[in-house]
């Protein structure tokens, strides 16, 4: 494998991520004083911003309006070529016209999470009090606060309820996040690879990426935008360690064994002699060129926290007490970031608390990352929940 | 129709077939509108006609990967699950019916996978092959092999079926458990219904299957 780094921009990461925090290539919509976000923390974001895309078109009933919460290093760009990175859009084997969520039926919105760097407010934008990026003074936000800030995107565009939200991973979360804090808000759920908490094993590895992150020098204390450095380094070892996460072991066997890069024989060194090593380089150099580290700390921090039975007296079916949707909840075989036993505990409560639930186990080796992948199984279950909820809601077509 | 395949077996030949009759019989049972919990439901058939013929709010549960996405790419409620574990975790009468198609010979705990069906569901139907029918008992008494029949036709030693009865057996099962046998049917291969007024004995000699509607007593 080679390393193809395009150059896109002159400027220095810094300077991308300054200027897609706050003046993304992507819709804003920006909230003033009039609507402050009443977060967990216990404190108000007085002003926010929320930077979102949209494929498709609202239909003259506003009913066919389908939501997708993206993952911790996802963004809001769907289907479409990415501003920073020149790649196509991250869900584009699943999103458009034709494919299993229909942009020619369908008006897809995703917006970028509260804490992230690509538009929605979070550390790296600019905070006004100070006219400088807010950095560790950006208050500690939750999934729930995520959440509520993808509903007033949803009242500032005039969807009462959409007809599905749906996302894999910390996508997933935000999902059920939806179905226990605004349940008459969704007419059906799609969370994909993904948990009622996040467990132990996966905050300590979070906990691991914090400390890669904040042991770089040029984190400076999480002033490093306006001191003008990077802790690209500590990023860098925190997004390698988790992208092993995102894998299995079948997978980095299958594409890369334990064959030599470039090379017939090791080099007695620390080089990446291996192929894998220099696959695992690769995907840490190229996460820090679109992502901010202090990003990545907060929003790290929002899924160690989450947990919904923990807001119902550990009791999970009390969480969905009031739902009523239709909810279909996929994992797979090889997900040891977020297995099986913790989808099914989830279905348990959906269950108990008589939703209609639908859940399916995909076999696959690909790991937690299969949700991202071309896997067939999973592209004709969420087109045949997706064509029967929007029959049973007897959407219509857009003009 | 039977054919010849070695000697003392004999295997009858797949006849394609529109709403298989034990699925129409046990649709039959079930008031419109109701809601309904489909334990085995394999590929959805069952849940399918339900929802199109009754206006069911249907759910399902497979034990099959397979049989579990198939259902779900149609759009119907289902969930990977086992009978035999899985029905502990629904709480008391959550759906009017509760159906187990074609299934209950195939369950490690038929007994526990029926009294669970009771606390769930308010009336439960039970649709499983008669192994009392004349046909099984003559490839027993006169070639001393366990039988393979249309309805059964995988060998003792690959059938997933474990725990077969016969119609008499049931209907004692169902005495045991102190519940009210609502309705009865038995038929033969071809469809043809066992005389209602017939008694067990004659049900359990020709009924090649049967379905029954159980509810409980208080």
């Amino acid at each position: 494998m080679t390393i193809i780094r395009i150059e896109r921009e002159k400027n220095s990461p810094a300077d991308i991520i300054r200027r897609e925090a706050d003046e993304p290539h992507s819709k804003v919509v920006r909230f003033g004083n009039d609507k402050p976000l009443k977060l967990d923390a216990g404190v108000e974001l007085s002003s926010y911003q929320v930077a979102y895309q949209t494929y498709g078109e609202l239909n003259a009933e506003r009913s066919n309006a389908i939501l997708i919460c993206h993952a911790l290093t996802g963004d809001q760009h769907v289907h479409n070529v990415h501003p920073v990175t020149g790649k196509e859009g991250w869900w584009d084997s699943i999103v458009g016209p034709g494919l299993p969520i229909d942009t020619d039926r369908f008006f897809v919105i995703c917006s970028n999470v509260l804490g992230g760097c690509l538009g929605t407010t979070g550390p790296a934008s600019r905070n006004e009090a100070t006219d400088e990026p807010y950095g560790l003074s950006f208050p500690v936000v939750t999934i729930r606060d995520m959440v509520r800030a993808q509903a007033a995107l949803l009242d500032h565009l005039g969807i009462d309820q959409l007809l599905c939200v749906a996302g894999g991973s910390m996508g997933g979360m935000q999902v059920l996040q939806w179905a226990v804090t605004y349940p008459e808000r969704i007419f059906s759920a799609l969370p994909i690879a993904s948990a009622a908490r996040h467990s132990a094993q996966n905050i300590a590895f979070h906990e691991v990426g914090r400390q890669a992150v904040m042991a770089d020098p040029d984190w400076r204390n999480g002033k490093y935008l306006s001191e003008g450095t990077s802790p690209r380094r500590g990023l860098a070892v925190a997004r390698m360690a988790a992208h092993i996460t995102y894998l299995s072991d079948a997978a980095l066997h299958r594409k890369f064994g334990r064959r030599l890069q470039d090379r017939e024989l090791p080099t007695f060194g620390f080089d990446a002699d291996f192929q894998v090593e220099n696959y695992l380089r690769y995907q840490g150099s190229s996460f820090v060129e679109r992502f901010d580290a202090n990003s990545y700390l907060y929003i790290t921090r929002a899924m160690d926290y989450f947990d919904l039975a923990g807001e119902h007296g550990d009791v999970l079916a009390n969480a969905f007490r009031n739902l009523k949707a239709r909810v279909c909840m996929v994992s797979f075989t090889s997900d040891w970031l977020f297995p099986t036993e913790e989808a099914r505990d989830v279905v348990h409560a959906l269950n108990a608390a008589g939703a209609p639930v639908s859940f399916a186990e995909i076999e696959t080796d690909k790991g937690h990352d299969a949700f991202l992948l071309d896997e067939p199984e999973l592209f004709a279950i969420v087109r045949g929940f997706l064509d029967s909820a929007a029959k049973k809601r007897g959407v219509k077509a857009p003009k | 129709m039977l054919t010849k395949t070695s000697p003392g077996t004999f295997v009858a030949q797949a006849i394609p077939q529109a709403p298989r009759l034990d699925l129409v019989v046990v649709a039959n049972m079930v008031e419109p509108g109701s809601r309904v919990l489909d334990v085995g439901c394999g590929d959805g058939q069952l849940l399918q006609l339900l929802t199109e013929t009754r206006n069911a709010d249907g759910r399902g549960i497979e034990i099959s990967r397979d049989g579990v996405n198939e259902c779900v790419a149609k759009g119907l409620a289902v969930i990977q699950g086992d009978a035999d574990t899985d029905l502990a975790d629904y709480p008391d009468s959550t759906f009017d019916y509760v159906i187990l198609s074609q299934t209950l010979q195939a369950t490690r705990r038929p007994r526990w996978v029926l009294e669970q069906m009771l606390r769930i569901g308010k009336r439960v139907i039970v649709s499983f092959p008669n192994f009392g029918h004349w046909r099984i008992r003559g490839q027993l008494l006169w070639y001393g092999r366990m039988p393979i029949t249309q309805n059964l036709p995988v060998s003792w030693y690959d059938t997933p079926n474990i725990h077969f009865c016969t119609i008499r057996d049931f209907v004692d099962l169902a005495r045991e458990l102190d519940v009210k046998i609502e309705r009865a049917v038995a038929f033969g291969p071809s469809g043809g219904r066992v005389r209602f007024d017939a008694p067990w004995w004659f049900w359990n000699l020709f009924g090649e299957q049967a379905v029954f509607l159980l509810s409980r007593k208080n």
